[in-house]
């Protein structure tokens, strides 16, 4: 009798957690969007030293506004194509791995709670964009890196009630970097790589371990 | 015997205690999202749904969508109250 008991405790907890919240998402999306978001990374690193920027030189190549606003057309248009492919790169990664664990574990993936999840994130993310693209109209380039980090730690926290809570965390880490590095522009490619690279890889195995 | 004897007979059955979970942290939630939430067939939802309805514990909401018909349930005030009585019922019973 008992035992029953505490089975239609654990059911009701379960199917309050599974219709209420996002729990498909597997940890390995985000150890491959990290992955995707570390190559990208270091290839852009490579692209401002085929065009004559390096990076982490101290020589002639002037740090900050100006330094970053001379920036020629033609490599902000890669930087801007690169950062596209970083994107759909993780996006497809993070869907495959989702697709996989909610046929392992028999979850359903587009439910109420995926949606208000997708919404919720989306809203910090779209004005996000907005911004970034207005940054990049204003030739303020120097800004975008730390503009991405911020809103993306805003739109983790904005859709922490519909998926797991522990994306808070990472969300609250990416806010911290981003008013770091709103200090320390001309360094936004390095905390751009900390941020979207390390801390995703870091995030992915600390939930691949916890959930599986 | 006491709280046993408490205990909400219209929430024996898994499938009605899953259904009541599910509309207790949504507001609407259909048909189909619903089976396959609790990964039941048809028949079996809705024989429970209509037993929870004809309880007053929930709502019964039924529109189309395009030529669709769709039916969507949410949990009564009356079903909210009756289920968190079942749940307190429930952790006391383990507690003792």
């Amino acid at each position: 009798m008992n035992q029953k008991h505490q089975e239609d405790l654990a059911h009701i907890r379960s199917m309050m957690e599974r219709s209420s919240r996002f729990i498909s998402l597997s940890g390995l999306s985000g150890v491959f969007a990290g992955l995707s978001a570390l190559i990208g990374g270091l290839y852009v690193y490579q692209l401002f030293k085929i065009n004559g920027v390096d990076y982490f030189g101290e020589g002639d190549y002037e740090r900050g506004y100006e330094g970053v606003s001379t920036i020629p057309f033609k490599l902000v248009s890669e930087l801007v194509v690169t950062g596209i492919v970083i994107l759909v790169c993780a996006f497809v990664f993070g869907l495959a791995f989702t697709i996989r664990k909610s046929k392992k574990y028999n979850l359903p993936i587009w439910t109420s709670a995926t949606k208000k999840m997708l919404f919720n994130l989306a809203i910090p993310l779209t004005v996000g964009g907005v911004f970034c693209l207005s940054l990049l109209y204003h030739q303020n380039y120097g800004l975008v890196a730390p503009a991405t980090l911020l809103f993306y730690g805003l739109a983790l926290i904005n859709a922490e009630k519909y998926t797991f809570s522990d994306i808070k965390y990472l969300g609250y880490c990416q806010l911290f970097l981003g008013c770091v590095s709103l200090f320390l522009i001309g360094y936004g490619l390095v905390f751009w790589i900390i941020g979207f690279g390390i801390l995703h890889i870091l995030y992915g195995l600390i939930m691949f371990r916890k959930y599986k | 015997m006491g709280i046993i004897d408490k205990l909400n007979k219209d929430f024996e059955s898994r499938v009605r205690l899953g259904i009541m979970s599910v509309l207790m942290v949504n507001e609407w939630v259909d048909f189909t999202e619903m089976k396959t939430l609790l990964n039941i067939t048809d028949g079996n939802l809705a024989s429970h749904a209509s037993a929870l309805e004809k309880s007053e514990y929930i709502a019964v909401k039924k529109e189309f969508v395009g030529k669709k018909p769709k039916t969507s349930y949410s949990v009564t005030e009356r079903g909210r109250l009756a289920f968190k009585e079942h749940l307190s019922y429930l952790e006391k019973l383990m507690k003792s």
